[in-house]
């Protein structure tokens, strides 16, 4: 690969409109299909509205921690099912995690690192609220 | 290692198998060239259960050890080669194979059992109960027997008296003594034993002397008896003490008792220092030791003097045994303690209880100011040996009314904790284990039962201290702090129990106010996968909400949110309920339906139930569509809530049948649907003592019978079965729904999460009694407000499903994917058996 090709896929990183503000659950997950530069792959999708007049939620983030969209991998490396937006959120040690419903890995939502297994990281993408827009960064 | 000097040993019992792991321990395998010889063809195996080899148990499983444990370490194992003489002028013991040099040399020959000097004891078909193959033998006669008698009742006797039932055969005891058992119980106690035995059907002959056996005419040999009364049997066995073997050292003239044995010193040395002798072919201080402690007490104390320089402490030496012990036999429990007979203690004092009724009866023999157990006696329940043999072996002051520990519990005997014991207390006495050997492996890092028997090994020999030993262990465990943090987890310092009081006293509804309030600010305060369900599940038992409202779906496990089971491909199970396993045709029609429309792989459960696989996500609603409009509601198999209520037919149809069994189990599984439960909870309703539901593996078991409903509580099957347990007899309808509702309830509040019923009951301080106390004495004052609380359970019950196809937000969340209606094309199924399954 070239700089010039590599520079040119980092150009067509752009925000995709993803769904509707609606289609989210508060404090859970759920997913979606998104194009890459690698072709399609599957989302999941964790909403913690920072606000709790929002929902029921219990919600008051400590500082540093205001994002309230995150995007992972959909598909779980341990089980080889695409189920991680399935998952049961939480925070544990300070970080925001998803818990696969298959065999209870936790993955950092912040960069998909696995707290169980070092070398298993899920991708992540940047994702944001327009409005009631949900857009990714693909 | 050609420096190795040979050691021989000579026996592989069990004492002879033990001074080898001894030797083995101390490093002695390196400094001697170490050959066994066993007369028999098996590796050293456990003599002491040895009855279980006809209840099914082969000589396998009965081995102590294995023939590459020896050979690991470098020990020469000859079986099937006895020793015929040991010539101490060369240093050799000779075989029919070859003669050995030896430097030093172990006796563990053991004993033969004794065969009265009555004419006629050598007749074809009378035998001995000793080896593995004395018992081929007792089996291979019975094969054309129909009676047989043991001559002998004591131990070993009664043993064997209970291998010949075991073998159908009409089995009588004879006992020159007059009673069963003498060295172990008094008149009174025999006279009980004598009960309880015959109960078995086992005839019992007291004072009977054998003067001679003959040919008989009913049984293939008649016994003589000194007033020419006669018993015919066709199989006799000889079980009437033992002797030491000794003729190998007879044969070469090492010092010899009076009435045979290999005299012995502490170190366990023979006459001849060379030699050494352990087990039940040594006397000590004039005395043979008859049970396996003792032996391998001499075992230790021989590995000691056997590398004596090489220790870094003392030699252990041999000082005698007490000859305690605690037996069953023929199901009858007998204990003896110390001076149970009270006989070698001028002045001592005497407590006697006796029930006629329950058949047991229990002795104390105290110092003459009744300050100090001397000895005890027990037929009929060994609950009390334990707390007794601590008095007595540790030397513990008696509190102020002794007759209070045989009394019978109920009456809150003051049972001695675990605390009160020194350290010197002997937790196992087969492998030498004090309280105090418990405590330094706890401190060396053991955090368990099973990390401490490894280390310690006590309770890997009898298995007698078992019970003793894990109540040490939790005991000292927990003052050490090791169970301390029952936090739930991070969010919450509260156990379950804490956070369902909470819940129920300040009347919150949702996590986030229970969090608000009560969770560790430190936290994010999201909760976790730990708190989150445990949470749903108490807000669940308490206030019953639909648990798919906005408030609470972000608590659930995935199997909750989407009422259903999650298979490792990621689709769904779905479970309709069946109450009760009955199912109209129709209905059965329909679930086939709606398998073949959705292409779903179908299967009976445990629990009475058909389960269909291989639902896709987006497919849960249409599929709950379908099966409401057909009469079905949710079967809750995703929850930790009720599951099934398993039944028989009952008297409907069973010829047996004494109740309606299939009525009642779905009178039951309606009332407790939807009960939401620390764990998953299963019930099962037979209609007779046939037991075909299999209820007493359930966490509530019901049982007709002739006058209403038996009660069982507290059972499961799965990795760790329990039989449930007895908890009440002969209720009616409305008695047993009632007692139900307050097992059912006082789980639910008390119970850690994921507790199942069987562990919630082991975990509970005073056990049964106090669960009964509790529920059918109502000892706490709440049983109404269980009956209330379950009540409002069964009042606000709505099937799940139904309410959520009927809520197209609800709905929203049963799509693979927010933005595509594609399914899931990393779902791939093949076909097997003409259904499908995961590829």
């Amino acid at each position: 690969m070239t700089t010039a090709t590599a520079l040119k896929h980092e150009t067509e990183m752009t925000w995709q409109a993803l769904c509707r503000r609606a289609d989210l659950v508060p404090f859970s997950g759920v997913a979606a299909w998104i194009e890459t530069a690698e072709g399609p792959a599957q989302v999941a999708l964790f909403y913690l509205p920072c606000d709790p007049a929002t929902t029921g939620g219990p919600n008051t983030p400590q500082p540093g921690h205001e994002q309230t969209l995150y995007a992972l991998d959909n598909h779980d490396p341990f089980s080889g099912a695409n189920v991680i937006a399935r998952g049961i959120v939480g925070d544990l040690q300070g970080d925001p995690v998803v818990a696969s419903p298959l065999y209870k890995q936790h993955f950092r939502l912040t960069d998909g690192q696995c707290l169980e297994d070092d070398a298993v990281k899920l991708r992540t993408w940047a994702v944001r609220l327009d409005g009631e827009r949900v857009l990714i960064q693909a | 290692m050609s420096t190795q000097q040979p050691l021989i040993i000579i026996g592989n019992g069990m004492v002879g198998h033990h001074l080898v792991e001894q030797l083995i321990e101390r490093g002695a395998h390196r400094r001697y060239a170490i050959t066994v010889f066993g007369e028999e063809r098996h590796l050293a195996y456990d003599r002491v259960h040895l009855s279980e080899y006809f209840a099914g148990r082969d000589a396998e499983s009965l081995a102590l050890s294995t023939a590459d444990y020896y050979a690991e370490h470098g020990i020469e194992l000859r079986l099937d080669e006895a020793v015929i003489a040991i010539n101490r002028d060369t240093g050799e013991v000779v075989t029919p194979r070859g003669r050995y040099p030896y430097h030093r040399l172990v006796l563990a020959t053991g004993s033969t059992p004794f065969v009265p000097p009555i004419p006629g004891n050598d007749r074809e078909g009378c035998l001995v109960y000793r080896t593995l193959d004395d018992l081929d033998a007792i089996r291979a006669t019975a094969e054309n027997a129909a009676t047989g008698v043991v001559v002998g009742g004591g131990l070993l006797g009664l043993e064997a008296a209970n291998a010949l039932r075991g073998l159908d055969l009409d089995t009588a005891v004879v006992e020159f003594a007059p009673r069963l058992m003498p060295m172990q119980v008094d008149a009174e106690g025999g006279e009980l034993l004598r009960e309880k035995i015959e109960a078995l059907g086992v005839q019992v002959l007291t004072e009977r002397a054998t003067q001679r056996i003959e040919d008989g005419e009913a049984g293939r040999h008649r016994m003589v008896f000194q007033d020419d009364k006669v018993l015919e049997a066709d199989l006799i066995v000889f079980s009437a003490g033992i002797r030491p073997r000794d003729a190998l050292a007879r044969g070469s003239a090492l010092e010899i008792g009076e009435r045979g044995g290999v005299v012995i010193d502490d170190r366990c040395l023979t006459s001849d220092p060379a030699i050494l002798a352990v087990g039940e072919v040594a006397l000590w201080n004039n005395s043979i030791f008859g049970l396996v402690a003792p032996g391998y007490q001499m075992a230790r104390a021989a590995a000691d003097t056997l590398m004596a320089d090489a220790l870094d402490r003392a030699p252990e030496t041999f000082g005698g045994a007490d000859m305690s012990t605690k037996l069953k036999l023929l199901g009858v429990d007998v204990g003896a303690i110390g001076d149970a007979h009270g006989t070698q203690h001028p002045g001592a004092r005497m407590f006697r209880y006796l029930d006629q009724i329950k058949q047991e009866y229990r002795k104390l023999v105290v110092s003459g100011d009744g300050k100090r157990l001397l000895g005890a006696m027990l037929v009929g329940d060994n609950g009390y040996y334990d707390t007794l043999m601590q008095y007595y072996a540790g030397g513990i002051e008696l509190p102020q009314d002794p007759a209070a520990l045989i009394l019978p519990s109920s009456d809150g005997a003051p049972a001695l904790g675990p605390d009160a014991l020194p350290d010197s207390a002997m937790i196992c006495s087969c492998h030498n284990v004090t309280k105090g050997d418990v405590c330094a492996s706890i401190d060396a890092g053991a955090c368990d039962l099973a990390t401490v028997k490894d280390s310690t090994r006590a309770s890997t020999g009898c298995g007698g201290c078992a019970a003793l030993l894990k109540s040490v262990v939790d005991h000292e465990l927990e003052s050490r702090g090791v169970e301390v943090d029952r936090s739930l987890c991070e969010h919450f310092a509260h156990t379950r129990q804490e956070l369902y009081d909470i819940v129920r006293v300040e009347g919150i509804k949702t996590f986030g106010e229970l969090m608000e309030k009560h969770g560790n600010p430190e936290t994010h305060r999201l909760g976790c996968d730990i708190c989150k369900p445990a949470v749903a599940s108490i807000l669940a038992s308490c206030f019953n909400e639909p648990i798919t409202d906005a408030a609470h779906i972000p608590l659930q496990d995935t199997n909750d949110t989407f009422m259903a089971n999650m298979q490792k491909n990621g689709t769904y199970s779905v479970v309709p309920r069946i109450a009760g396993g009955e199912i109209t045709p129709d209905k059965l029609v329909v679930l086939g339906q709606v398998a073949q429309k959705y292409e779903l792989y179908t299967k009976v459960t445990g629990g009475q139930r058909i389960d269909l696989f291989g639902a896709r996500l987006e497919d849960l609603p249409a599929i709950w569509g379908e099966l409401i409009e057909a009469g079905f509601e949710t079967g809750h198999a995703y929850g930790k809530s009720l599951r099934t209520v398993k039944s028989c037919v009952g008297s409907t149809w069973c010829r047996y049948g004494v109740d309606d069994s299939v009525g009642m189990a779905i009178r039951l599984e309606h009332r407790y649907k939807g009960l939401r439960s620390p764990h998953k909870i299963k019930l099962a309703v037979s209609g007779c003592t046939r037991e075909c539901a299999e209820a007493q593996s359930k966490d509530i078991g019901v049982i007709a019978t002739e006058h209403g409903w038996n009660l069982y509580v507290c059972g499961n099957g799965g990795m760790r079965p329990r039989h449930a347990e007895l908890f009440a007899t002969d209720l009616d309808d409305e008695a047993l729904i009632r007692t139900i509702d307050r097992v059912l309830m006082f789980y639910v509040r008390t119970a850690d999460r994921l507790q199942r019923t069987s562990v919630w009951r082991e975990n509970l301080e005073g056990g049964l009694d106090y669960l009964k106390a509790v529920i059918l004495e109502d000892s706490l004052g709440i049983g109404e407000e269980l009956e209330r609380q379950m009540q409002a359970v069964v009042d606000t019950y709505a099937c799940e499903w139904a309410n959520a196809i009927q809520d197209p937000e609800k709905l929203k969340r049963f799509r693979s994917f927010v933005n595509d209606s594609r399914p899931d094309p990393d779902i791939i199924m093949t076909s097997e058996r003409g259904q499908l399954r995961p590829a």
